[in-house]
C-alpha cells in the first residue's frame, strides 16, 4: 500500500506529472476517436449517396 | 525502372485498401510500445538527481513536441507532392495531418507548462522551445482556418498546400530567430535547472515512446486518410464495393 | 527546401497558356514597370486610403504613453517594440486591398494570361505596396520614436530597420493576400496567416531599433533583417504567383 502511495506521490511532483500524462494520453485517445468518427461519417455519407442513386 | 508503383500510390482505391490493411499492423505495435514505455518511464527509470520524479514529464512532453514537428513536416511534404504532381491522395494526406498535429502541439504546450512550474517556478516561461511550439500552433490554426474558409474542395487543397510549403520553409527561420532573441534576454533571476542527462534506463523508455508515437501517428493518419479519400471520391464505382451496400 | 515553390510554379506554369498579343515583344522588366506605375497611379487617385495606414501607425504609437505612463524614461525602454508592433500592424492593414481590386476588375486574370511571368508582376505589385506603406512608415517612424523618448541619434537606425524590415513584411504579406483571394471577410484570417510568419522580421527589426536607441551598434540585426528581405525577394513572389494562379483556376 505504501509503495502504491509513494508511486502516486511522484516524489512530491504528483500535481505536475499526472496532469501531464492525463493531457497527453487524452489527446492521443481523442485523436483515435475523432479519426474513427470521421471514417464512420464518411462511410455513412457514401452509403447514403449510393443508395439515393443521385449525387449527394 | 518502372514507375507503376508511383502511379499506384496516386490511385485512391489502391491507397484506401492499403490503408485499411496496414492500420492494425501499425496500431497494435504502437499501443504495445507506448504501454511498455509508460511502465519503463514511470516505474523502471530512476528519478533524476536534480529534478527527482518531475523529470518523468519528459515521457509525455518530448513525444508531443516530436509529433508537432513530424506531423507538420509530413503535411508540408504531402502538400508539395500534391501541388507538383497534382495527386489527390497527397492532398488528402495533408488534410488529415492538420488536426492531429494541432492537438499534439497543444499537448506539448500544456506539458511544457506543467514541467515549467516546478522547474522554473513559473507556469509560462518565454523559453525558445515553448515559444516556437506556440508559433507552430498558430501556423496550424492558420492552415486549418484557410482550409475551412475555401468552399471549393480542390481550391482548398491547392491553396492550403501553398501555405504549408511556405510554412515549412519558415519553421527553421522562426526557430533560429526565437533562439537568437531568447539568448539576448536571459533573465538571471529565473532559476535554471540543467537539462536532465539521461541514463540508459531513462533513455530507453523515451526512445520507445518516440517510436510508439510515430507508429501511432501513422495508424491514426491512415484512418483519417480513408475518410478524406471517401469524401473526395464522389461517385466512383469502387466506393460501392468498399462501403458495401 | 527552396526548390519547392520553384517547382510548384514550374508545374503550374506548364499548363497551356494563351499567349496574348500584349505579352509579345514586351520584356519582363517593362511589364513589371507598367504594373508598378499602374498601382502607384491608382493609389494616388485615392489619397484618402493612402494615408490610412500612416494615421493608424500614429494612433497606435499614441496609445502607449496613455496606457503606460507619460514618463519618457519608461517609454524609452519600450519604444523600439511599440514602433515595430505598430509598423507591423499598419503594414498588415493595407494588405487586404493588395490584390482585391485587381481580382474584382479582372486585371489579375489579364496578368495571368498575358504571357508574362506572373512572378515578376507579383514582385512589381509588392514593390508598389512597399513604396506606398513601408517607405512612408519608415519616414514617419522618427516622429514616433522622438515622441517616445528616443534620442535623435537613434533616428538613422530606426529608419533603416523599418525601411528594410517592411520590404520583408510586404513580401510575406503578398503571400497571405494571394492565399486569401476570393475569401469573404478575409481580414482576420489574413492576420492569422501573416503574423506568425512575420515574427523573425519583428524580432530582428525591434532589436536593431533597440540597439539604435541605446546608442550601440545595430549592424548585426540589420544584416539579418536584410538577409530575410533578400530571401523574401527570391521566394515570396513565386509563392504569391502560385497562389494567384490557383485562385484563378
Amino acid at each position: 500500500m505504501d509503495r502504491v502511495r509513494e508511486f502516486l506521490d511522484m516524489g512530491g511532483y504528483a500535481a505536475f506529472v499526472w496532469p501531464a500524462y492525463a493531457v497527453t494520453l487524452a489527446v492521443a485517445l481523442l485523436n483515435v476517436a475523432w479519426a474513427r468518427r470521421a471514417l464512420a461519417r464518411s462511410v455513412a455519407a457514401a452509403r447514403r449517396r449510393l443508395a439515393g442513386g443521385g449525387d449527394s | 525502372m518502372s514507375w507503376t508503383w508511383f502511379h499506384r500510390l496516386g490511385s485512391p482505391p489502391y491507397i484506401y485498401g492499403l490503408a485499411r490493411r496496414l492500420t492494425p499492423w501499425l496500431a497494435w505495435p504502437a499501443g504495445a510500445l507506448i504501454v511498455a514505455a509508460l511502465y519503463g518511464g514511470l516505474v523502471l527509470a530512476p528519478p533524476d538527481y536534480q529534478q527527482g520524479d518531475g523529470f518523468r514529464i519528459i515521457y509525455m512532453h518530448a513525444p508531443s513536441a516530436w509529433m508537432s514537428l513530424m506531423v507538420y513536416t509530413t503535411m508540408a511534404v504531402a502538400a508539395a507532392v500534391g501541388l507538383i504532381w497534382r495527386i489527390k491522395v497527397a492532398h488528402a494526406v495533408a488534410a488529415s495531418c492538420a488536426p492531429i498535429g494541432a492537438s499534439f502541439t497543444l499537448a506539448a504546450l500544456v506539458t511544457g507548462s506543467l514541467w515549467g512550474e516546478p522547474m522554473w517556478g513559473t507556469w509560462w516561461e518565454w523559453d525558445p522551445r515553448l515559444t516556437s511550439e506556440l508559433i507552430l500552433l498558430f501556423l496550424y490554426l492558420g492552415y486549418m482556418g484557410l482550409r475551412g474558409a475555401i468552399e471549393d474542395a480542390q481550391r482548398a487543397d491547392r491553396t492550403s498546400a501553398v501555405l504549408a510549403v511556405v510554412g515549412v520553409v519558415n519553421v527553421p527561420i522562426i526557430h533560429y530567430s526565437v533562439t537568437w532573441w531568447n539568448s539576448l534576454h536571459q533573465a538571471p533571476s529565473v532559476m535554471r535547472v540543467g537539462k536532465p542527462t539521461l541514463s540508459t534506463a531513462m533513455l530507453v523508455p523515451l526512445l520507445m515512446m518516440l517510436l510508439g508515437f510515430t507508429l501511432y501517428f501513422a495508424a491514426v493518419l491512415l484512418v483519417r486518410l480513408r475518410a478524406e479519400i471517401l469524401n473526395r471520391e464522389r461517385s466512383a464505382s469502387w466506393v460501392r464495393e468498399v462501403v458495401g451496400t | 527546401m527552396p526548390e519547392l515553390p520553384n517547382s510548384t510554379l514550374a508545374a503550374t506554369a506548364a499548363e497551356p497558356r494563351t499567349t496574348g498579343a500584349t505579352g509579345e515583344g514586351t520584356s519582363v522588366l517593362e511589364a513589371a514597370r507598367l504594373v508598378l506605375l499602374r498601382d502607384l497611379t491608382l493609389a494616388f487617385r485615392r489619397r484618402g486610403q493612402l494615408v490610412q495606414p500612416l494615421a493608424f501607425f500614429a494612433i497606435v504609437t499614441t496609445l502607449f504613453p496613455l496606457a503606460i505612463s507619460p514618463e519618457l524614461a519608461r517609454l524609452r525602454e519600450v519604444a523600439a517594440g511599440v514602433i515595430w508592433v505598430a509598423a507591423l500592424l499598419a503594414s498588415l492593414l493595407a494588405l487586404e486591398s493588395l490584390f482585391r481590386d485587381d481580382a474584382y476588375d479582372g486585371a489579375l486574370e489579364q496578368y495571368a494570361l498575358s504571357g508574362q511571368p506572373l512572378t515578376g508582376l507579383m514582385f512589381a505589385k509588392t514593390a508598389a505596396h512597399w513604396l506606398l506603406t513601408g517607405l512612408p512608415l519608415a519616414l514617419m517612424a522618427p516622429l514616433a520614436a522622438l515622441s517616445l523618448g528616443a534620442p535623435a541619434g537613434a533616428v538613422p537606425g530606426i529608419v533603416a530597420s523599418i525601411a528594410i524590415g517592411t520590404v520583408a513584411l510586404s513580401l510575406i504579406g503578398s503571400i497571405g493576400a494571394a492565399l486569401t483571394l476570393g475569401i469573404r471577410r478575409s481580414g482576420v484570417l489574413l492576420a492569422l496567416l501573416t503574423l506568425p510568419l512575420s515574427l523573425p522580421v519583428l524580432i530582428f527589426g525591434a532589436r536593431a531599433s533597440e540597439l539604435a536607441i541605446q546608442g550601440a551598434s545595430y549592424v548585426a540585426p540589420l544584416e539579418l533583417l536584410s538577409a530575410l528581405a533578400v530571401l523574401g525577394i527570391t521566394l515570396a513572389p513565386l509563392a504569391a504567383a502560385a497562389a494567384v494562379r490557383i485562385s484563378l483556376e
